[in-house]
Order: C-alpha cells, then structure tokens, then sequence
C-alpha cells in the first residue's frame, strides 16, 4: 500500500460578506464545504467542475495561500517520511515545509514577475530557502531548463517572460516548480490558456515529470476531457462539495451522480457522427442511495468509487 | 562555466540594449513625446550653456552675471524742440514727438548747454536687445538671456528634485498601504485625503511667511506635499492590482517573506508609474516655484518668477509690450519647459500604457 | 443546397505594425450557403478573427485590406462607406463577440438595450411592434420575457450570453457570425448555449459562421468547415469528410491532440514548435517547420500554396496533397 501526499479531511473554508452598507448581521459563503479526500504518492487526482463550485478556492487553502476555515490538512514530510498535519507547526517550520507544496497557476501571462529574468523567476526559491551557493544554483537552474525542454537552457536565462510564447512561459513555471523537488503540486488549469497545439505537449512533460520524478498532482479543470488524459482519479465538485469520486475511466463510464451525468453529457466530442445523449439533472436518483446511508456522508458503492449523500436539493443555492 | 557565464552576460546586454531600442522607438512615434523631449532638451542645453561661457571667457562675468552683473548701453539722441500745434510736417499728433532716438530739450533742464540739433549720450536701462546682450537688460542693467539660463537651471534643479523625492515617498507610501492593508492603509489614506484637501499655494505662503525659503527648501516642501497627496492613492491602486497576480501568490507559497515580496515583486512593477508621475510633478513644482517668486515669497537670487516679479514691481509689466524683453522670455520659458515635461510624460505613457499603444 | 450567400474571395489582409507588416489573412476564399453552418478552426493568431472582423469590416485602424472581395448576396462590402456599411452590419451580418457577454451596458436594462438596436436600423417601428419582435427572441433562444426589464447584473454568465444571441439576431440578420461565443463559459453552459444556437439556425434559416480554437464544438455545430494556419485555409471541406480523411498534416494533428471523454482513453500527439511569425513573406509550405513528416517538396520555397480539391468539395492544399 502506497503512502498518501496528501490527506484532507473535511475542509471547510468560509467568507464572511456584509449584507448591505450599514447592516451588522454578515452572511456567509461556503466556498468550500466539507470536503475530504487523499492522494496516494505517485497518483493524481483531478477535481473537476464548473467555475464558482469551489476547486480554486481549495487550491489556494490547500497552498496555504488563504487561511482555512476548518478541517485537517495532512501532508507527507519526506524526510521523516511520515504524515504532519500543518496546524501543528510553528512559524520556522512551516516555512521549511513550504518546500514540499508547489502550484502552477492558470496563466502563463501573469504568473511570471514581467520585470524579472527567467534565470531570477527559477532561481527565487532557492534564494528563499537558501539552498546551494552560487555555482550551485546556476547548474540547478541549467539543469531544470533542459528537463522542462527548454534548451539550450543558456539561450533562456537572461531572457524576460515577454520574450517568450505561452507555451514557454507555462514551462518556466514548470521549472521554477520543480527546483524545490517537491512531492506534491496544485495545477490551477495551467493547460486553458494555451492553444490546442501547445497544450498536449504541455501535458504529456507533466505526466512524464510525474513519472520521473514520482510527483503527485492535484488538477484543478473544469475540462473531464483534459482531466481523463491527466489523472488516475477524479472527484467532481459542485457548489463546493465533492459529489463524486472514482477511478477516471470507472467515473466516465458510470456515473451515478445526476451532477457527473450531466457534466459528463455536456461534453462535446470531437467526431461529427457522435451523437451526444441529452440527460437533465435529477437529483430524485440519488433518493435510494440518501435513504439508505442515513449517517454516512459519503459512500462507497464498490470499487473505491464513492458518492456524496448530500441532498442535493439542499447545495442547489 | 565562466566562459558560459560571459557569454550569457553578453546575452544580457544586448537583450537590454534591444529592449531599450524598442522602447524608445515606441517613444519616437509619439509626436508631442518628441517635442516635449526638444523643448526639455533645449532649455538643458542653456542650462549648461551659462557656466561654459562664464568658464571659457566668452562671457566677463562682471557684465554678464544673471545678479550682479552690469552692462552701461549707451545711446545717441537727437535734441529736438517738440512743436506747440499739431499737425506738422514731421509730427502727426502729441503724441508722435519725440520720435525714436530723439529728445525732447524741455526734458534735459540737467544739461542746459545742450542745444536743439546737437546729440545727448545717455545711458538706457532696460535696454532693448541688441548684439551684446541678446535679449536685452533689465532695469538694474543685467543681461536678460543669462538670468534665463540661470532661472532654467534653478527650474531643473527645483523640479528633479522636488519630483524626486515627492515620487519617492509616494511610492514607498503607496506600496506599503497596498501591501499591510488595514490600520496602515487607512492612516495613509485619511492622510492624503488631508493633503489633497489643503490649498498647497496659501499653505506654501504660511511657511515662506514662518521661515526663509531658499530653492531646495522649497523643492523638500513641495516633494513632500505631493508625495503625501494625491499621487499615494494612484501608486497604491497600482500596488492593489500587483499585489494579486499570480507571481506574488507563488513566491508567497514558496515562502517569501513580506519584504521580499515587497521589494522584489511589487515594487519594480509599480516604477514605471512612478516614473511617469515623476515626470508630471515637475511640471507642477516649476509652476508653483514661479506663482512664489512672482510673489515676492521665496529667496532666491535669480529665477523666471523673480524675473516677472522685478518687471511687475519696476512698474514695466503694463507698459504693454514696449519693454518685451522683459516680461515674454521669462513668461515663455516658464510655459514651454513646464509644458515641455509634460509632453515627455505623454510621450512616456505611450511606451508604458500598452492600451495606448498602437501595435 | 442553398443559393450562395456569402462569397469571400482572395481575401488579403495585413496589420501595420512597429515591425513592418503582419500578413494576417492571406489569399482566403470561401462561400457560405443559405442554411449552412461553416467553422472556421486554427489556434490563436491563425487570422480566424481577423477574418471575422474583415466580413464586418469592422477591422482595426492599421488593418489593411490589401485585395479580395467580400459579397454578400451579390453586393462588395469591401470599399463601402461607413453609411452603406451602417446597413448591412446587424441587418445583413451580425456576430456574437467572445466575451460579449460583458459588453452589455450595466445601467440600462436588457430589453432596453435590444430595442435601441432594432431602433437604430428600424426606425418606422413601433414600441409595440419591437416589444413583440425582442418577445419573439427571447422565445426562440429560451429566455423568459421578464429578462427584458432586468440589468445585466442581475443575469447569470450564460443568461447574459442568450441576450447576445438575442441581440444578435434582432434585425433578422442573414449570416451571424460566433466568434468563440463560448470560450469563457462553463461545459454546462457551453452546451446549453451550443444548442440553443444550433435551435436558432434551423428555425431561422440562418447561415453560421462558427469561429473556435475547439475542434469538438466545430465537429458539433458545423456542415463544413475550414482549418486556418498561419493566416491561410490550409484545408476546407465538409466537417464529416475531413474528420474522416483528414488531409493536411496539421488537420490530421489538431484531430488527434484533442483529447475526448468517450472511445479509448489514447496516447494524444503534441505539435512542437510556434507558429510561423507572419511579418516575413514566407513562400511555400508554412506548416512544414512543424511537420512531423516532411517530404522534400514541402521544403521547396518557391512552390505556390494553393487549395486543391481532392474530392468533391473537399479542399487541401498543395503541398500536402502532393505528399500524402
């Protein structure tokens, strides 16, 4: 049995929004609503849904980036090898543990400091951490260029992000990801702004690293299309919870939640004879399931292919 | 490896010298950029003009200094008796007589050995301009062209400085209220709503009244004003939309510190702005300096306002245009150079604005 | 088939840059048909929306349209003035913006905002006649009458985007072009509105330009359709002729980098390299830098690109006809 990255137990994460000016009462949003899930080392996991259900949200709290409401965030402390919850630690140590907890962002447009060369954009974390001298780093740097396919890696180094094409940029992302060596990193969507051309050759260097280095992926997409070619399993989300998750050719071929039925029919598929099948939501399927797992949140209807009993009725805003 | 080092040094180089060629080819398009950067680049030039003709000799301090100079124009009138009844053959109307270069005997009871027909050497202040003195004198007899190039100089120095530091502070400022938010950003905040809100020219006339201004003082007092003012809450909304884009997110998930953030990322993005304003704000300190000479408010040896004000206070400035040469070259000096930085702002906003850009 | 609706042909279109010029759209011909829907397909700076905004001759102030015609129904839209122009946008062709969903002015209402259009081009008609008109759209893209008093903040992303269509279809248009009317859209959306469009065209008889970078919704949407790169039609023909013989290279290669939520999960090929900059005239084949098989041919600079048919209304051009 392989180790988990990554155990997330029901994480919650909150906004507080002001009803009008002057009115005192605050409302609250639940972006993310009780979720739980794990990745095994090795594995990805991709978290699909439409946009405002909450997948960049959990992103960003899982990056530490927004502090979270609730729940228990566990990751694998590669030293000692054995699983650290993030609440218990202090200041000094958390920042040594934001090694192992890397994202690649959405747009490789803004995720670049425009006024920095790609040699200082690769080189920041090791100047964080203080890790190697100066000869060191530079070989690192060279190193993780011609890795991310960038080469000759000197022709890149001196250059600024605007010097170079999308598809570029997101694989200096890329690099400047890997220098850490990390176990585990957030994928915002990096492949929807880049072109069809581009975006596969993006994919397929991720899946290799994945498998080179034994990198874990959490990848956020709103595309099941993308999420199939990426991942070993994916969890749907809808309105902040995850309502569905499975094994991905397990989840595309049967579906149990309305949610995942529709989302997967809504896809159009890139063959002109292919007909798609029109399903409408109807949460009333999941009656029997709900009525018969009073206490339970989610089940498990085999297979390690796990449904949400919330009512739905009740997340439909 | 070193040589590799080099080679990428080199890289560097003509990267940055490309980048640069571009910028200011973006810069060159841009008409009214130009001319802002002529006229700027002109009054710099007689700017350094001034010191190279006092170094060289060319120009005898003791006749051309901007203050204690002194040139003696000497001029030859004709002694005439100005007619009782008008029309004449020679005069109009009254007021036709004397006519240029002559003199009328019933005003030279000082010398009353003269007599109609003979010639009066008389010395003139102001005088016209002429050969020696390109624009003239002013009533004290000094050469008007060195006191403008004396005045360009205190308007650079003045507005660089002023513009600098004002620049300086409000993006210090404006960055550090974007970036801690909370108690800080609403204290600078409220502040600057304070100094927007106070008139700067009445309170520039309480402090001259408090205490001497001299040109740097003035600079310091007006980088300050505009650096808490206005420019704060610009810089800080640049700041705001730096502040969430995703390389900030990501160094901050790797785990950069506050300063670092501050410094490396946020900072550098928000200086071309800065520049920009920088540029603008010279315009603005130029102009406040002459509303303050002209005032009589500020102590400074020789500026384009001191230049209007003496004109005003010798009594010359309604005399319409008879004695132009004392009012239009410092009057337009003052326009053009404060319109001159302004126009170099525009231009700068087209490189640095990529909405502005055409392509 | 229909009568010939639109007719594009040799169109030519550059862009002055700082650069020297950008050659966007190079020799484009195409004939859109009464009822038919036409895709246009390519990645980002292919030219597609260069070409969108040519038919509308809506282009940017450094576009230049260098040579070609563009009829519609027999009239030369090119070298019209603004006037003439002024009829035939939105009366003869209409388009629904990426995003222009957000173009609706916040502080009038939708209704409000429709009618202002249909008063613009229909002056002689009543309120009570452009009322029943704007009912009418909203009938046919699925939106309920109350939208018409409601402001666009109050509407939801794909809400909004069916008030475009509406809009666009005011003025009872004879082509609409899409212009990745759904690239900022959830899947969910996407589909509804995909559908709704599709509704819209056969009720209306409309003829559709469909504009994407998404090979899966032009094989939806489409009867025919032509791939752009490098601001040229390298192929053209009937969508389900040239996703079942896909003859160019880069046709065959956009088809299988697509990946797909149904058949076999499979190995998807990726395109290395960038496009071609467009401000060099390049002669010759302007895929063959990326071609993952040459053949010498494709090599040779002088050798003129032009679209051959292959089989009855299928077009490919030269070079990758000669070689495969």
């Amino acid at each position: 049995m392989k180790k988990n990255v990554i155990e997330v137990k029901n994480l919650e994460k909150y906004y507080e929004i002001s009803r009008g000016l002057f009115s005192r009462d605050k409302g609250v949003v639940k972006a993310v609503d009780d979720i739980s899930f794990e990745i095994p080392q090795g594995e990805s996991l991709g978290l699909v849904g439409q946009s405002g259900c909450g997948k960049t949200t959990t992103a960003r709290s899982l990056c530490l980036l927004d502090p979270k409401t609730n729940g228990d965030v566990k990751f694998l402390n590669p030293e000692s090898q054995e699983l650290e919850s993030i609440d218990d630690l202090d200041d000094d140590e958390l920042k040594k543990f934001r090694r192992n907890i890397q994202m690649i962002f959405q747009d490789p447009y803004e995720s670049l400091n425009p006024r920095w060369t790609i040699k200082d954009i690769i080189l920041e974390p090791l100047n964080i951490h203080n890790i190697g001298n100066l000869s060191e780093r530079e070989e690192a740097v060279k190193e993780i260029l011609t890795t991310v396919g960038l080469t000759p890696p000197e022709n890149y180094m001196p250059r600024y992000p605007h010097e170079l094409s999308g598809g570029q940029r997101q694989r200096v992302s890329i690099a400047r990801t890997l220098i850490m060596k990390p176990k585990f990193v957030v994928c915002d969507e990096p492949t929807s702004m880049l072109d069809v051309s581009i975006r596969i050759s993006i994919m397929d260097l991720m899946l290799n690293l994945a498998k080179d280095l034994d990198i874990s992926y959490l990848y956020i997409t709103h595309d099941l299309a993308v999420a199939r070619y990426m991942c070993n399993r994916i969890a749907v989300m809808f309105n902040g919870k995850i309502v569905e998750i499975a094994e991905t050719e397990e989840l595309l071929k049967n579906p149990v939640h309305p949610y995942t039925k529709r989302l997967i029919s809504s896809i159009p598929v890139p063959d002109p004879k292919y007909k798609r099948t029109e399903y409408e939501l109807n949460f009333n399927e999941l009656d029997e399931i709900i009525s018969n797992n009073p206490d339970k949140t989610m089940v498990d209807i085999g297979g390690e292919h796990f449904i949400a009993t919330h009512d739905v009725k009740d997340i439909l805003y | 490896m070193s040589n590799n080092l080099k080679e990428q040094e080199e890289l560097q180089k003509q990267l940055r010298k490309d980048a640069l060629r571009k910028n200011w080819k973006l810069f060159s398009q841009s008409k009214l950029g130009m001319i802002g950067l002529y006229i700027v680049a002109f009054f710099l030039f007689l700017a350094l003009l001034q010191p190279f003709l006092f170094i060289t000799g060319i120009w005898n301090p003791a006749i051309y200094d901007p203050v204690v100079g002194y040139d003696q124009i000497k001029a030859e009138l004709l002694v005439i008796e100005c007619p009782k009844e008008y029309p004449t053959e020679k005069y109009e109307s009254y007021s036709d007589c004397p006519g240029p270069g002559e003199v009328n005997i019933k005003k030279l009871y000082m010398a009353p050995d003269l007599k109609v027909g003979e010639y009066y050497d008389t010395f003139i202040q102001p005088a016209p301009p002429s050969k020696t003195h390109l624009l003239g004198t002013d009533s004290l007899g000094r050469d008007v062209f060195s006191q403008i190039m004396e005045g360009s100089q205190v308007a650079f120095v003045l507005g660089l400085l002023s513009a600098t530091l004002g620049v300086g502070i409000s993006t210090i400022l404006g960055t550090i209220a974007a970036f801690f938010g909370g108690r800080v950003d609403a204290y600078l905040m409220r502040q600057s709503d304070l100094i927007l809100m106070l008139p700067s020219l009445p309170l520039l006339f309480i402090i001259s009244a408090f205490a001497e201004l001299k040109v740097w003082h003035l600079a310091v007092v007006l980088g300050v004003l505009g650096g808490l003012g206005g420019s704060v809450i610009t810089i800080k909304s640049q700041a705001l939309q730096v502040k969430v884009k995703p390389y900030v997110d990501s160094a901050r998930i790797t785990g950069g510190s506050k300063w670092q953030i501050l410094f490396q990322h946020i900072l550098p993005n928000v200086a071309p702005l800065a520049l920009l304003f920088m540029v603008f704000s010279v315009t603005g300190a130029i102009a406040s300096e002459s509303v303050l000479s002209f005032l009589g408010l500020l102590n400074i040896d020789m500026s384009w306002g001191i230049m209007i004000y003496l004109s005003q206070t010798d009594g010359f400035i309604f005399s319409g245009l008879d004695f132009w040469w004392l009012i239009l070259p410092a009057g337009l000096a003052v326009t053009f150079l404060a319109g001159g930085f302004y126009l170099v702002g525009r231009g700068l906003d087209e490189v640095f604005n990529p909405r502005l850009r055409k392509r | 088939m229909g009568k010939e609706v639109l007719v594009v042909d040799k169109l030519n279109m550059h862009y002055e840059t700082l650069d020297g010029p950008v050659a966007a759209v190079k020799d484009v011909s195409f004939v859109l048909n009464e009822g038919e829907s036409f895709g246009l397909v390519g990645e980002s700076g292919c030219g597609k929306t260069s070409v969108a905004m040519s038919l509308l001759q809506l282009q940017a102030d450094n576009a230049k349209i260098s040579s070609g015609s563009i009829k519609l129904e027999g009239k030369e839209l090119v070298g019209m003035t603004e006037n003439e122009l002024r009829t035939v946008r939105w009366d003869g062709i209409s388009i629904v913006f990426q995003g222009a969903m957000n173009a609706w002015n916040p502080v009038a209402k939708i209704g409000e905002q429709i009618r202002e259009a249909i008063r613009e081009h229909r002056p002689d008609n009543t309120k009570q006649e452009n009322t029943q008109k704007i009912e009418e759209l909203f009938n046919i893209v699925g939106l309920d009458n109350s939208i018409m008093d409601r402001y666009p903040h109050e509407l939801s992303g794909g809400m909004k985007q069916r008030a475009i269509i509406a809009l666009a279809l005011s003025c009872d248009p004879k082509v609409v072009i899409a212009d990745e009317p759904t690239t900022a859209l959830d899947v969910v959306i996407q589909d509804q509105i995909l559908k709704e469009l599709k509704k819209v065209q056969n009720l209306l008889g409309l003829s559709l330009i469909y504009i994407s970078h998404d090979i899966a919704v032009i094989a939806e949407m489409t009867d025919n359709m032509a791939v752009m790169y490098a601001g040229s039609v390298v192929e053209m023909g009937p969508t389900a002729n040239i996703f079942n013989k896909p003859k160019h290279a880069y046709t065959r290669l956009l088809l299988e980098s697509t990946p797909s939520v149904v058949g076999k999960r499979k190995k998807l090929r990726s395109l290395d390299g960038e496009p071609p900059s467009l401000i060099n005239e390049n002669k010759g084949c302007s895929f063959s830098p990326r071609c993952p098989e040459p053949s010498k041919e494709c090599k040779n600079q002088e050798l003129d690109m032009k679209l051959v048919e292959i089989s009855k209304g299928h077009w490919a051009d030269l070079c990758c006809v000669s070689c495969g």
